[in-house]
């Protein structure tokens, strides 16, 4: 385990002693996590190590068997539903596949989280979607279409803009690079980085792409053995000796995803 | 959360617009008036000197300040480094809208409108049409080549269109019995011709109610479930798959289906029949005193088979009607959510409304030919 230097830093995120349970099969056991303000935060693991489900505890969309999850200091699981709701309107959320509501154009969508802001005028609120629209990455036509006239990348995109409706102070993506050719990729991993910079943004996103991670994580958490197994930059990930975690970081393809971070950042 | 205070100042010609606080949307509509207000007359500084948090729509609240008024005429002062990388990103992502306005309506495009849609009608009429023939086709493959034929299918949806309407359709029918027979009983008794109710209720029930109502009923749930159950494999791509995997879609989805109808309606109109007559003579009894036996005898005498067949031979015209439209519907279901629930709820009041009509052109027809 790699010592925390962060002791000085604002924890936004703080899980402790998490327990995840369905029926006899045990997710997450003991598991600690801390994610401190302003910083991007992978969380990679194989498949059915329960990065997802960490994401949806967190959220409060899976209620886990113990522990504590404390988000921007509530407790997410003894918060009264007025704290919830407050906390809700603090962080956004982007699903692996946008999530947008299939009914509303990309605009509605944006505009729902914005809705419960009192005295917000309708034609500032059209507008302000506009604007996430366009920090998004979207071109400004995009908001009048359905979610179903829109491509996989321009989706998540616009589940993006959603999240970022109400400027959160945590952003959650879950698989942001799924299912996008590498350019919309790339694409998508610098526009995280920028907003998380320009925006202040704390960003937690679970991922299996290791472009993602060398491109865009400040800190990578691995979750191995039913909890956090270690967390830490890249560099001090490289060094880590478990079997899976060098497996992960130096395989075939880490290898190549070095290679082209390395490439680029010669140029 | 912090309180925010907007501070409006004239000094020496110039506005001065003094933010403090957090801003965010809760905080947007104040903010875009008082900074309409301040730049309606003359040149504006803004001091962001005590801002504790900027969003982006603040931001964008001030950029677009500036960009409405000519950009020497307001000036933004002390802006902390986080506030300015604010400033900066939304500026470089300002929406630029598109000014291509939706033109008025001509009459020429109300004439293409309609004209349009009277061709879409006549679309889903050939489109109908098109799947029965494709029906009739797969049934003549199925005689052909008795393997290819999905038997298990076949009793599933008849054990889900037919078995699982009876309750349902008998109660309906049942209730209209009762219905018809105290309705009956009360004008009849008016001319002392009580008796009469036995063949009000038999002709009614056996000729129109009982499989007209049956129809009716087996379209809403029906018709229905069709729609959903294709449709949601075409949202899902699960009938692209099927292609692809070399499976006829319509002889693995429609033919099974619409069998079972074409099986089962007329065995739920018999019951329906049925269970009209029972309610009909249970009420007969209770109400005028006319004995089971007094109904059986005279319903025997004085109701022609032809009432009966009349009843039924329409049975197989509506499965076909109600199976083909939902069916049809099902593959007409887009990509998302919205045109399923279109879908579905459309083909439930075409089926009915098709029902309906079937059942008017029979009537003339049966009037014209004399049974």
């Amino acid at each position: 385990m790699i010592a925390p230097k962060h002791q000085d830093k604002d924890v936004v995120i703080r899980i402790r002693n998490l327990r995840n349970q369905f029926g006899s099969h045990i997710v997450h056991e003991d598991l600690d996590l801390d994610v401190y303000r302003g910083e991007v935060l992978g969380v990679v693991g194989g498949s059915g190590t329960g990065k997802s489900v960490l994401l949806r505890s967190i959220c409060g969309l899976q209620t886990p068997k113990a522990g504590e999850i404390d988000v921007l200091g509530t407790n997410v699981l003894t918060a009264s539903d007025d704290q919830r709701t407050a906390l809700e309107r603090r962080w956004g959320v982007m699903f692996q596949d946008g999530a947008l509501f299939s009914s509303l154009n990309v605009r509605e969508n944006i505009e729902v989280p914005m809705r419960h802001v009192e005295g917000l005028d309708p034609r500032l609120r059209a507008q302000m979607a506009d604007l996430k629209v366009s920090l998004a990455g979207l071109p400004y036509l995009a908001g009048d279409k359905f979610p179903s006239e829109l491509s996989g990348g321009m989706r998540k995109r616009a589940g993006l803009a959603r999240a970022l409706a109400l400027d959160p102070e945590i952003l959650f993506l879950d698989e942001p690079t799924a299912g996008l050719d590498p350019i919309g990729a790339s694409a998508f991993d610098i526009l995280i980085r920028q907003l998380s910079k320009s925006m202040g943004l704390t960003v937690f996103l679970v991922t299996h792409d290791l472009d993602t991670l060398h491109a865009t994580c400040d800190r990578v958490a691995v979750l191995a053995e039913r909890k956090v197994l270690v967390s830490g930059t890249m560099q001090e990930l490289l060094d880590v000796d478990h079997p899976w975690v060098h497996e992960y970081f130096h395989g075939p393809r880490a290898r190549a995803a070095m290679d082209a971070i390395a490439a680029m950042k010669g140029e | 959360m912090t309180i925010s205070q907007i501070d409006i100042r004239q000094t020496d010609g110039t506005t001065q617009v003094a933010l403090q606080g957090s801003f965010s949307l809760a905080t947007l509509t104040p903010l875009v008036r008082a900074l309409a207000q301040a730049t309606a007359n003359g040149p504006v500084t803004v001091n962001l000197a005590a801002v504790t948090r900027l969003d982006t729509s603040a931001a964008w609240a001030i950029i677009t300040a500036q960009t409405q008024t000519s950009a020497s005429n307001l000036t933004i002062e002390n802006p902390s480094e986080e506030t300015k990388t604010i400033l900066g990103a939304v500026s470089r992502a300002m929406p630029k809208p598109d000014t291509a306005r939706p033109k008025p309506l001509t009459l020429k495009d109300r004439l293409d409108r309609i004209g349009r849609t009277m061709a879409a009608s006549a679309t889903f009429m050939i489109e109908l049409l098109g799947y029965f023939g494709l029906f009739l086709d797969r049934i003549v493959r199925s005689i052909r080549h008795p393997s290819d034929f999905r038997f298990t299918a076949l009793v599933h949806h008849c054990h889900e269109v037919g078995v699982k309407a009876v309750p349902i359709v008998a109660l309906m029918s049942f209730l209209i019995g009762v219905v018809l027979a105290f309705q009956g009983s009360t004008q009849l008794r008016q001319f002392g011709a009580e008796v009469f109710v036995v063949d009000l209720i038999a002709v009614s029930i056996l000729r129109e109610l009982g499989i007209l109502l049956t129809a009716i009923i087996v379209a809403g749930r029906t018709a229905s479930a069709f729609t959903a159950a294709i449709g949601s494999m075409k949202m899902r791509e699960e009938i692209d798959a099927m292609r692809t995997l070399g499976i006829d879609v319509a002889g693995a989805l429609f033919v099974p289906r619409i069998l079972a109808l074409l099986l089962m309606l007329p065995i739920l109109g018999l019951i329906a029949n049925i269970a009209g007559l029972v309610g009909g003579g249970l009420m007969a009894w209770i109400d005028l005193g006319i004995s089971p036996g007094m109904f059986q005898t005279r319903l025997i005498e004085n109701t022609g088979i032809w009432h009966l067949l009349v009843g039924m031979i329409k049975a197989p015209f509506f499965a076909l009607i109600i199976g083909i439209v939902g069916c049809h519907a099902g593959m007409q279901v887009g990509s998302n959510a919205e045109s399923l629930g279109q879908k579905t709820s459309s083909s439930v009041v075409t089926a009915i409304f098709a029902v309906i009509v079937t059942d008017a052109i029979f009537s003339i027809f049966f009037a014209q030919v004399g049974v």
